[in-house]
């Protein structure tokens, strides 16, 4: 039975469709039709637990649950038994026992929400594990990608930055591919994964070749807080060659849109005249991520049994 | 996903006997319209909202002939129940409609729900729940084009298109050509898919 969100790989094309269509109703009823709440997950529980910090995810998930009338416990690690030396199982046991019926998890260590889903009843949710996957935000940038672009399927999807820490481009590149998007990966050397050929995509060193054949260019951060080493040369350096100003913006053809999973650094790999732009969607994507999140658990808890997702383990 | 617009005749095609047929299914919207416009008193304020599929269909058709008959235009849309169901906790979850509800909106307005079979009344439960949090209608009336009795909760049709007595075990299809490429109501021997009507 399904029962997980883990990767966007556990997604076929059939589930990633039925996610953005649910989603897209939902947005219409709560958005157009301004229904506030939905009676749908009425007794259900779905515990945040949230061991890395989060702004946007974590309260996205929070309002989706509640737009459902699901009951929410917030849990971060700061300030829990976890700053006592409690284990990562014992913590989730703890709140099963409670009585929840999905977590929703963000952990600093890729593979956490699998390793979790092996010993709890309840659906899990990947919010971000370390540089492996965040499935959600693929979710909902391929939802910004088909509402302002009206497709996914055949869109060039161009994801720039440092993609070697990055849990969005991994997530985006297998759910894009599920799409039937053509995606390439542009970054330096260095901020590229080994065994990168392997995945269903392309790749270049090259930002201003690939942005004239782009419908979609996704800025990523450099997050330097998962840096040991000196990547790159300076940050200025990074930002002519890999950051996208104003001038590198016009080469984009009319329709092109530019995302951003945020937190963004403005100045570096985006120009804050760019991220504020008619092109950017960063704002749409966060609006957009509550529905996504809705359909998502919506699916996974509103029935008998889920109906997206990946088997037990 | 599409799998909700399409519903197969299940069991023996041929042991399914039709009930109405062709022109039988338009002379019967023809006359809930002109009930309709009698009941409402020409239909001012009336907005239809039809459950889909084939509620929404037959809320377009009745649209339709209203305003072939009178000229009145009704502000027409869709309803969709799934997320109001009491029934979702037994099946896993299934996609949503589309919900449409005219510019307007519903308050003081006359809503007349729309669906093909009346049989539990469970769906204009739901759906009733969810005019609720859309707004507060003056009044809500319901159309039916087929009412096959066995009711399980305190409910009944204000235009009804054909009672059709009918046993648990048989199921009721409602075919619209707009959906289904022909307009007809068949009675079917039991079958374990849905049966017509929602339970």
């Amino acid at each position: 039975m399904k029962r997980h969100l883990l990767s966007a790989a556990d997604l076929t094309l059939e589930d990633a469709t039925l996610v953005l269509d649910t989603a897209t109703e939902l947005a219409q009823l709560t958005e157009r039709a301004t229904v506030k709440k939905l009676p749908t997950l009425r007794g259900r529980t779905v515990v945040n637990l949230f061991f890395e910090d989060s702004t946007r995810t974590r309260t996205s998930f929070e309002l989706a649950a509640k737009r459902l009338s699901a009951d929410v416990i917030n849990f971060s690690a700061k300030g829990s038994s976890v700053s006592k030396g409690e284990t990562l199982k014992d913590t989730a046991l703890t709140l099963e026992a409670m009585g929840s019926d999905a977590v929703v998890v963000r952990h600093s260590w890729s593979g956490a929400p699998v390793n979790l889903s092996r010993f709890i009843r309840g659906s899990v949710i990947n919010a971000g594990d370390g540089t492996h996957e965040h499935p959600t935000q693929a979710l909902l940038d391929a939802y910004t990608m088909r509402q302002r672009l009206g497709r996914v399927e055949g869109l060039r999807v161009t994801i720039v930055g440092d993609i070697l820490h990055s849990r969005v481009a991994r997530s985006n590149v297998l759910l894009l591919s599920t799409l039937g998007a053509e995606v390439t990966l542009v970054a330096p050397p260095t901020l590229l994964p080994t065994g990168v050929d392997a995945w269903p995509c392309a790749v270049s060193y090259d930002l201003d070749a690939v942005l004239p054949k782009s419908d979609v260019v996704m800025m990523l951060r450099v997050q330097r807080e998962r840096m040991g080493a000196a990547y790159f040369p300076s940050t200025r350096e990074y930002s002519r060659r890999y950051g996208l100003d104003v001038r590198r913006a016009q080469a984009l053809s009319d329709d092109a849109i530019v995302m951003h999973p945020g937190p963004m650094v403005r100045g570096m790999e985006i120009a804050a005249e760019v991220a504020d732009g008619l092109r950017s969607t960063i704002v749409d994507q966060v609006a957009n991520g509550v529905s996504v999140r809705m359909a998502v658990l919506y699916l996974l808890l509103g029935g008998a049994e889920p109906a997206i997702g990946s088997d037990d383990q | 996903m599409s799998a909700a617009h399409v519903r197969p005749v299940t069991g023996d095609p041929a042991a399914a006997r039709p009930v109405l047929q062709g022109p039988e299914v338009a002379r019967a919207v023809d006359r809930m319209a002109h009930e309709l416009l009698e009941k409402t008193r020409g239909g001012a304020d009336v907005v239809l909202l039809g459950i889909p599929t084939r509620g929404t269909t037959l809320a377009r058709r009745l649209a339709a002939r209203v305003h072939a008959f009178e000229g009145v235009a009704i502000p027409t849309g869709s309803l969709d129940i799934t997320l109001y169901r009491d029934d979702l906790r037994l099946k896993s979850p299934r996609a949503l409609e589309e919900t449409d509800v005219p510019g307007d909106g519903i308050d003081d307005r006359l809503v007349v729900l729309v669906d093909d079979v009346l049989f539990s009344g469970r769906s204009v439960r739901a759906a009733l729940d969810a005019l609720a949090d859309l707004g507060r209608p003056r009044a809500v009336q319901l159309a039916v084009l087929v009412d096959r009795g066995h009711r399980e909760l305190p409910i009944r049709a204000d235009y009804v298109g054909k009672n059709i007595p009918t046993s648990l075990k048989e199921t009721v299809h409602v075919m619209l050509t707009e959906d289904d490429g022909q307009d007809a109501v068949l009675i079917g021997p039991a079958d374990t898919g849905r049966a017509g009507g929602d339970r």
